[in-house]
């Protein structure tokens, strides 16, 4: 591989202070209220970075915000007609550029879902474009899968570079990192040192026994091809989410999960439109006015986030809504693993109340 | 470091003007709009069975179905029922407030292909909206169509809505049959359930098309009734509800399967319907 540099655990946080003089630059950091796993957030000096576990949150939220205002608006009465009120508009947003720094292969390939949503369907979502258009992602080899992760099964791996723009690749003394994409050459001009013969060596070593360093069991392809068969098998799906609370913590930790909600918030006579996340595991997500909920209970909902994620978005866009992070059964309060259900799909025998 | 500020962008509504409100029954309003900006009046158009985002600002958005016909150009029409927060703040607006709309979103009823064959509608309660936009606009081509029968219930005849056209329609040659629940002091018309009603009528499929629209349940025997009478799929279209948010197939809210109401419906063909998870 040629184009490489390298950064020492030295010069490290000088990189990501010159980076981010010229963006909003996200790294994983030990938090006092996570200290045993990162969390996402933006790069201040002095923060303890940490680039090994799998990082509790996602980096969804550097371009799609667990909230956002998407309109301002101000509110006039009318000083002839006391009942009429007029509206102004004020134009918010203002985007920075992104670099999202040290994030894993599986959170990158994330982002392509949110691409094929966002940008390639009937309408194009301009709040999401402006950030892409505006985003770097350097995503790192992913040293140490634990037994939560499957991206093999969902036609990744751990050293796989789609969706970045750059890849990381530790090694003892650093990193030796790979402009993948134009965008990710033209970045590489910040890192001056290039890795020595050696670094070089190391990191084909790393990167080849990564690949292959997940065991993930066979393709979860196969199994979804069931979820029709099964989609009216009440008993199934009882059975299989019994144990969910539908607290949602899976949907927002996810980084293929995009759904939203709108709200208005006012005060006085200035208001905004707020988009925030929503998920599909709660009750009121598709409870309609006329009190009529067609996903009234947790297997209705459940499923709705397998088909969504292994049939609907796949036939539609081709590729699984599923990165295979397994932050969903890691950080599930009670254990639950939608890759045993996508599994159990095809099984052949039945399962009853 | 550059600014992007977004000007237009599709959650963005655009403004109008209550210019009338009618009284529909005790718990629906109709609001004729007219547009603010003379940009958007010269350059708006829709397709009937299209739906628009109706904002009261502070408050949030709700989905309703334009229900004028595209034929009529000096408003554009709204019916809303109350029944939550949206719709209670839309209910407290008054001539000469504005109000934000996104619209048109949504598929349409096929109207060409309709062209030359006879028809049925068959609503209930609120759900005469989507039909009357429909109605409304055949009626204005009166004479691209063979016989028009209408068949709308409600609850009541109070319930009713569009009360002051009926006369209208009947004028246009419209086989208007009308039903109540049950039995109403100086009620004259029919009693009894629509679907009920459908049967004891029983208009003849041959060449023609069915269109329905009401609450689920209505719905759901509405159709059993319909394939009952010899109707087939394609000649039957319905509209579904689903709760909305962005309308544009992306805060994930609306699907049915893979099929997002928001953008490719609401109007489906009953062989539409048969070709989706049964999750409705
Ligand atoms: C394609 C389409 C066309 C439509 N056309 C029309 C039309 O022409 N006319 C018309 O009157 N209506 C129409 N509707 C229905 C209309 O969109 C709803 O009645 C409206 O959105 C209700 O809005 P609301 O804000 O007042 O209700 P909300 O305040 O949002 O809520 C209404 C109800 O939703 C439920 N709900 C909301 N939030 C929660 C929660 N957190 N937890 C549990 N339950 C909750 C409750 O049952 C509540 O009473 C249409 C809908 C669709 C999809
Ligand atoms: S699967 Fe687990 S994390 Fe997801 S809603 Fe259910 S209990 Fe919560
Ligand atoms: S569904 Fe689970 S494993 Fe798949 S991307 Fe989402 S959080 Fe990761
Ligand atoms: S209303 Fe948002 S996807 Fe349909």
């Amino acid at each position: 591989m040629n184009n490489a540099s390298f950064v020492s655990h030295a010069e490290l946080a000088d990189l990501l202070r010159r980076l981010s003089e010229q963006a909003e630059v996200w790294v994983p950091t030990r938090q006092a209220m996570t200290p045993h796993r990162p969390m996402f957030r933006p790069f201040q000096a002095g923060m303890d970075l940490d680039f090994q576990p799998m990082p509790v949150t996602s980096a969804k939220g550097v371009l799609f915000p667990q909230g956002e205002e998407l309109l301002k608006f101000r509110k006039e009465k009318s000083l002839s007609e006391a009942t009429v009120t007029t509206l102004l508009w004020e134009d918010p947003a203002v985007f920075r550029p992104t670099i999202v720094f040290g994030c894993r292969p599986c959170d990158a390939r994330g982002f392509l879902v949110f691409d094929r949503a966002f940008l390639q369907g009937s309408f194009v979502d301009p709040f999401y474009k402006a950030r892409r258009d505006k985003n770097l992602v350097v995503s790192m080899v992913c040293p140490e899968p634990d037994a939560a992760c499957f991206c093999g099964a969902v036609g990744s791996h751990p050293a796989d570079t789609e969706g970045s723009d750059v890849q990381m690749i530790p090694v003892k003394e650093g990193y030796v990192l790979h402009g993948l994409t134009e965008k990710g050459q033209e970045f590489l001009k910040n890192v001056e040192n290039t890795p020595s013969q050696a670094q070089q060596e190391e990191a084909r070593q790393v990167w080849t026994s990564a690949q292959g360093s997940v065991d993930s069991g066979a393709s979860l392809t196969d199994d979804a091809q069931h979820f029709f068969k099964r989609f009216a098998d009440t008993a199934f799906w009882r059975f299989h989410t019994e144990r969910c609370l539908s607290c949602g913590v899976c949907t927002y930790l996810c980084p293929t999960c995009y759904c939203f909600t709108l709200t208005d918030e006012t005060n006085g006579v200035h208001g905004e439109r707020l988009r925030s996340w929503d998920a599909c595991m709660f009750h009121h997500f598709t409870q309609e006015a006329s009190g009529h909920n067609p996903r009234p209970t947790k297997a209705e909902r459940f499923r709705n986030r397998v088909g969504h994620k292994f049939s609907y978005f796949p036939e539609k866009h081709g590729r699984f809504a599923c990165c295979g992070c397994g932050r969903c059964l890691r950080h599930c309060p009670v254990g639950m693993d939608i890759r045993a259900i996508v599994r159990a799909l095809g099984e052949s025998e039945e399962v009853h109340d | 470091m550059t600014r992007t500020q977004l000007k237009e962008h599709p959650y963005r509504p655009h403004l109008a003007v209550i210019k009338e409100i009618i009284q529909e029954t005790p718990t629906i309003r109709t609001f004729r709009l007219t547009w603010k900006d003379p940009a958007v009046s010269a350059h708006f158009s829709f397709q009937p069975g299209q739906v628009g985002q109706l904002s009261a600002f502070g408050v949030g958005e709700s989905t309703f179905v334009i229900n004028s016909p595209p034929t009529r150009r000096e408003y554009l029409q709204f019916s809303v029922m109350r029944t939550g927060e949206v719709t209670r703040a839309l209910h407290q607006l008054n001539v000469g407030d504005t109000v934000g709309v996104r619209a048109p979103l949504g598929n349409s009823f096929p109207y060409t292909s309709m062209k030359g064959r006879d028809i049925l509608f068959i609503g209930g309660g609120i759900g005469m909206a989507p039909l009357r936009t429909l109605l409304l606009t055949m009626i204005d081509n009166r004479a691209d169509f063979g016989d028009i029968t209408v068949i709308y219930g409600a609850r009541s005849p109070e319930d009713l809505c569009y009360r002051y056209e009926f006369d209208a329609w009947r004028a246009a040659r419209v086989n208007l049959v009308l039903t109540v629940d049950r039995e109403f002091p100086g009620w004259t018309e029919r009693v009894g359930f629509v679907p009920t009603i459908l049967a004891e009528e029983a208009p003849n499929p041959y060449n023609r098309v069915a269109i329905t629209c009401g609450p689920p349940i209505m719905i759901k025997f509405v159709l059993a009734g319909l394939r009952e009478l010899g109707y087939e799929d394609d000649q039957i279209y319905t509209t579904l509800e689903r709760r909305m948010k962005c309308g544009i197939g992306l805060c994930g809210r609306c699907n049915i399967g893979g099929t997002y109401v928001c953008v490719d419906g609401p109007v489906f063909s009953g062989t539409a319907l048969r070709a989706m998870p049964p999750e409705l």
